[in-house]
């Protein structure tokens, strides 16, 4: 690979979810030359590891799938994965991009055959699962990874099992000895979308999320209803496999709380209202299967009030306005018990539930402040738009908490700003060739 | 014209050579598949095995290319050759994958590959590589329509790109409604304080910049064409008209207050002193920075006002909005500063079901319970006027009691209709008398009516979650509140995006390429108007509008409105639309090549046609997985089930198939389907099948049509091998060997 690759006409784009994604395939079809990052070995960000979307309850693998096609399709974007910028030099019109590239230790011949899988035994951490479960060393992260290509972990490099995959592989795919990689890249202007994060819930100490075992967040919570995720598709509480038919939800875990996220993370409550509806799908419409949604305020705007009416009329959803107190376990049969103040009437409650889910708040990947040195950004680390930030463009969960339409209209307008800023200098270099 | 010469490749990698007889294989393609070179490849997709299929393309002429090896989602950067057409056999996701590797199985599996080796022979031939649209054109020019703040940032973005932009009007004056707000809802940190609206600066950066041509006091008379060739008749109210034109429409034509006067339990009209959010606006202008806002009855300095929230939204009551505009909560803390900030001992009560205030709103929020403003969390049941101010009645719900407060002042939180024009689905569907006060933003020519089709609550495009610009008139994009409520900065944001999308429409025009979903497609639709009956169902079936109908009522092709899903050529009983690499003879071709074993031989045939967006990808990802399906059917990828033409149906069942399944996207209200209608009519041709397979004394089992989801990864294998059962329960079809 050269060292200096693109030129001051080209856009970078850092993250590759459905905001990076978007962002760079909207300046490609407008003719713009485009280098994506993606940190992780495979695109899709956040959205990849979620079960459906709200308020239409669709599958994200289907907008991931025609966003993939248009990046197959599209020779103007180049994709690099497991890239991470470290440094950034330069000024708007005229950047130096410093990137680091881990080793995947599998090349482009791959063939995603999986010969490679057979023969290794050794299990990692699955990140893509949330660390609920365990994946083997050689891999590909999900079904509908992009690039189709597997990976080793790192950790496996110098076992007998990595020579063991190494020689099972026809197709000379194995690399075991790729070593990092340090890329500069110039480019004219600087898409950053390296999307959220969820909280830390084990922060929020009444909650006791690290202390027991059946209070979990809502993205784990999401990704027990994939039938390829760790729990096969159900919906089993951790501490015992039991079913979870009797579910809390507490809403603002993390957010709206000066002490943790002084912000609303805007998807939360959505969400909340979404994952009610998994439990009619997971035990039926007519089950005794309950989801009691603990609120300060429901805040669904717009035309998401459709939704959350069509959930209020389903009687196994329950509201209750209050902030959680704390959460306790009863230890006789690992179940919780959330302690607080319905407001509504002023009622004491001590609510025993199967499994309790943190509605988690959203905080930037990457804030503003570790962004070349610190760019403009709000006090919860989001990206603003400012002129001081040169032509480094927020897009989506990076510049704020956003649903994922949101994030893809952020996506697209900074994908404008960016071309405007190549566009001038376009037209500032033909100005020099006609002088 | 070149001579078509046709090369195999058979790809031994990845297991096919253990699973499959590759010389047998091999033997089909040529023989059968008429191919004039085939070759087998240890590793095909290779750099050793590309270069053999590019060198057969220079040396020996070679213009259509079959891959026999994975799925056509596999390796496309490899497989990617632009000049000659080509055809994907999937021999790995397709069929050793989803076989069973048993010696019982060979026999099926192997007249699995080969009928694939034939179709995508047949298929290749039919193929001709696109060129793309040339009957384009080429302008590049932006119109906005509104100059509210969505429009005038429209304009500016678009212009700060480099395009020309003409802003109309319909007013004497830019702005909008932002120009009547005395001061925005903060948008920069600390998040505080009301704010400047800006909206003079945009004004004034639209008047003077050079890239930027304002029409006041018009509206769009007439607009006709497509993107790249848009002419619009701009007429003002004196009913001068002229014309211009532009390569793509952005469409920011702002929102309607709500009428408050359709709340008479809430006093609204009763007394001066019960106004909505906007009344209040004009009263805090005339107050500036130095006075106090003086209720209008008396002129009295305010000291007490009540903010009722969700007035007439988000409620089913007759005549009410049933969404939430959502800006309004800010809006009302923003309001109550205005008095706060001017006296901290005026009392101001914010009377709430939800507080809404999303993302760094919060802070807004925080600002204001600092600023000692009240929330009460209350449901207002009536406002009574007295003879100065009124009484608002609620119910409290905090203390599950009935109140009353009094006010000098009361400010009821009206929501944003959109001005979203004339709603064409109930213009085309006749039944339902149309909105008489409604009245057209962009009088489009277009055969399936003058506006952009609307959504629930009258709200304009997009109903998709990932692709929030994906509207259903190519080349108009709607931005701003006519989309869905929001607040100035959230306008600012879609108008920014609805620019480069337009910018994006311009230059796909002028290249003559396909817009999203299958962007950069080069094909386009043709047809053969000799064949034309002129029966219509392309110019009504078509999901984007994009065919209108010729002074001698034969379909007119706009192609750059065109999206390439195919319903048209589905749609059409003759046969005469098609596309240069995809029509009905591409796939009325693999369906007839597949070989129909003899009845007595007890192996059915079944026709999948599968969305290759959804159903496609999730029999690949069950093939990665290992699941297995049977070996009966034969896979067909098709761009939308609305491109399923009835004729492959009634041939495939004549021919000898015993089953057809169609497998497409969810249909109805919450539509999956990208191309928004193609799985709802291919319903519905289905459902007339039934009348064909009567005729034929033919079972109703024989046509399934089902909606999958791209996650139905075991479902769908599955829901493959109970229909494999029933239909090999109800038996052979009598029609084999016909």
């Amino acid at each position: 690979m050269a060292d200096v690759i693109a030129s001051n006409e080209t856009i970078l784009v850092v993250g590759a979810g459905i905001s990076g994604l978007t962002a760079a395939l909207e300046a490609a079809e407008c003719g713009k030359q485009v280098i994506l990052l993606e940190k992780n070995p495979a695109i899709g960000g956040r959205v990849s590891q979620l079960y459906r979307y709200f308020p239409k309850l669709c599958k994200p693998a289907c907008g991931l799938e025609i966003n993939v096609r248009r990046l197959k399709a599209n020779p103007r974007v180049r994709l690099i994965t497991m890239a991470e910028v470290t440094a950034i030099d330069g000024q708007a019109g005229d950047y130096t991009v410093s990137v680091h590239i881990r080793p995947r230790f599998v090349n482009e011949n791959c063939t995603a055959c999986g010969a490679c899988a057979e023969v290794v035994n050794q299990e990692i951490e699955d990140t893509f699962n949330y660390n609920m479960g365990t994946v083997k060393a050689a891999y590909l992260p999900h079904n509908a990874a992009y690039p189709q290509r597997y990976l080793l972990d790192p950790s496996l490099i110098g076992s007998p099992e990595a020579q063991a995959a190494k020689a099972v592989c026809k197709y000379d795919a194995i690399d075991l000895e790729m070593q990092d990689e340090q890329l500069q890249i110039k480019a004219g202007a600087i898409i950053w979308a390296t999307g959220w994060k969820p909280y830390d819930a084990a922060k929020i100490q009444a909650y006791g999320y690290d202390r027991f075992e059946n209070v979990i967040t809502s993205v784990e919570f999401e990704r027990m209803m994939d039938k390829y995720g760790p729990t096969g598709g159900r919906l089993l509480r951790p501490s015992d496999g039991k079913e979870a038919r009797n579910i809390a939800f507490i809403q603002c875990a993390g957010s709206r709380d000066q002490n943790h996220l002084p912000h609303c993370s805007r998807i939360c409550c959505m969400a909340s209202l979404k994952q009610s509806t998994y439990l009619s799908e997971q035990y039926g419409q007519d089950s005794d299967a309950r989801a009691s949604i603990y609120y300060i305020d429901i805040r669904v705007i717009d035309r998401f009030e459709d939704f959350y009416r069509k959930v209020q009329a389903d009687e196994k959803v329950h509201f209750i306005k209050s902030k959680v107190a704390s959460v306790v376990e009863d230890s006789s049969n690992g179940d919780v018990i959330l302690h607080g103040v319905n407001t509504e009437g002023y009622h004491r409650y001590a609510n025993h539930h199967d499994l309790c889910v943190l509605a988690i708040g959203m905080q930037p990947s990457v804030p503003a402040s570790k962004i070349n040195g610190g760019i403009r950004g709000d006090s919860s680390g989001f990206i603003e738009l400012d002129i001081n930030n040169g032509a480094i463009f927020g897009a989506g969960c990076a510049s704020n908490a956003l649903d994922v339409n949101r994030a893809a209209q952020s996506a697209t307008a900074a994908a404008l700003y960016a071309i405007q800023t190549v566009n001038r200098v376009a037209r500032a270099e033909q100005t020099m060739i006609g002088e | 014209m070149t001579e078509p010469k046709l090369g195999a490749y058979i790809c031994k990698g990845c297991g096919i050579s253990e699973r499959l007889n590759c010389d047998q294989l091999a033997q089909v393609a040529s023989s059968e598949g008429k191919a004039a070179v085939v070759r087998q490849h240890p590793f095909l997709c290779s750099a050793a095995g590309v270069e053999m299929i590019r060198s057969d393309m220079a040396g020996q002429g070679i213009n259509q290319v079959v891959i026999a090896a994975c799925s056509r989602r596999a390796k496309t950067e490899a497989f990617a050759f632009d000049t000659v057409t080509t055809s994907r056999a999937n021999l790995r996701e397709g069929v050793i994958w989803i076989r069973p590797d048993h010696e019982d199985n060979q026999e099926t599996t192997q007249e699995m590959a080969a009928d694939y080796v034939r179709m995508a022979c047949a298929e290749v031939q039919q193929m001709r590589q696109p060129g793309g649209n040339t009957e384009t054109g080429v302008n590049k020019q932006i119109l906005v329509v509104g100059g509210g703040i969505s429009g005038l940032t429209a304009a500016l973005e678009s212009a700060a790109a480099g395009y020309h932009v003409l802003l109309v009007e319909k007013s004497a004056a830019l702005g909008g409604w932002a120009s009547k707000l005395y001061r925005s809802i903060p948008t920069r940190e600390p998040y505080a304080d009301p704010q400047d609206t800006g909206v003079e600066l945009l004004i004034h950066r639209v008047q003077t910049d050079p890239q930027i041509t304002v029409y006041l006091n018009s509206y769009c008379n007439r607009t006709s064409g497509a993107p790249g060739q848009f002419s619009i008749d701009i007429s003002t109210e004196s009913g001068a008209t002229h014309t211009v034109n532009a390569g793509a429409i952005i469409q920011a034509s702002g929102f309607t207050r709500y009428d408050a006067s359709q709340l008479p339990e809430l006093g609204y009209g009763q007394s001066p002193d019960i106004i909505d959010q906007a009344e209040l606006e004009r009263l805090a202008s005339a107050a500036g920075t130095e006075g106090s806002i003086v209720r209008p009855s008396d002129q009295a300095e305010v000291k007490a006002v009540v903010f009722v929230q969700c007035a007439g939204q988000r409620s089913n009551q007759p005549g009410h909005l049933p969404y939430c505009s959502g800006f309004c909560c800010n809006a009302a803390i923003k309001q109550a500063m205005y008095f706060k900030d001017n006296n901290p001992s005026v009392d101001t009560v914010i009377l709430y079901t939800d507080l809404r205030t999303p993302g760094n709103g919060e802070d807004f929020y925080r600002s204001a319970q600092r600023k000692g403003i009240t929330f009460s969390k209350g449901k207002v049941t009536s406002v009574v006027p007295g003879k100065q101010g009124a009484e608002v009645f609620f119910d409290d719900l905090i203390l599950d009691t009935q109140t009353s407060i009094q006010a000098d002042l009361v400010v009821l939180a009206t929501g944003q209709i959109a001005n979203a024009g004339i709603d064409v689905e109930h213009v085309t569907s006749a039944e339902e008398p149309t909105d008489k006060t409604a009245i057209s933003v962009l009088n489009l020519s277009y055969r399936q009516g003058p506006d952009v089709p609307q959504l629930k609550h009258g709200f304009a495009d997009s109903h998709f979650i990932c692709f929030p610009y994906e509207t259903r008139r190519t080349g108009i994009y709607a931005c701003g509140p006519v989309r869905r409520p929001m607040d100035m900065a959230q306008a600012r944001i879609d108008a920014t995006g609805a620019a480069l999308k337009a910018i994006q429409a311009v230059e796909n025009a002028v290249l003559g390429r396909a817009a999203h979903p299958r962007s950069g497609d080069l094909s386009f639709p043709s047809f053969r108007k000799e064949g034309c009956t002129q029966c219509k169902r392309c110019t009504v079936e078509c999901p984007f509008g994009a065919i209108d109908e010729d002074e001698n009522r034969y379909p007119l092709f706009n192609e750059s409105r065109c999206r390439r899903c195919g319903t048209c050529m589905g749609a059409c009983p003759v046969r005469v639309i098609s596309f240069q690499n995809y029509s009905v003879d591409t796939v009325g071709q693999q369906i007839k090549h597949v070989e129909i074993p003899d009845e007595m031989d007890e192996k059915p045939r079944i026709l999948i046609l599968a969305c290759e967006n959804d159903a496609y990808p999730a029999l690949d990802m069950a093939a990665h997985n290992r699941l297995s399906y049977s070996a009966w059917v034969r896979v067909i990828p098709v761009r939308c089930l609305g491109s399923v033409n009835t004729i492959w149906i009634t041939d495939a069942l004549n021919s000898g198939y015993d089953g057809i399944m169609l497998l497409g996207c969810k249909k109805g209200d919450n539509y999956q389907c990208h191309f928004v209608k193609g799985s709802e009519v291919a319903h519905d041709r289905m459902s007339k099948i039934s009348d064909t397979l009567e005729q034929l004394q033919l079972e109703k089992e024989r046509v399934a049509i089902h909606e999958v989801e791209i996650t139905d990864i075991q479902r769908l294998p599955a829901l493959i091998n109970d229909y494999a059962d029933v239909i090999e329960k109800i038996g052979m079809n009598p029609f084999k060997g016909f």
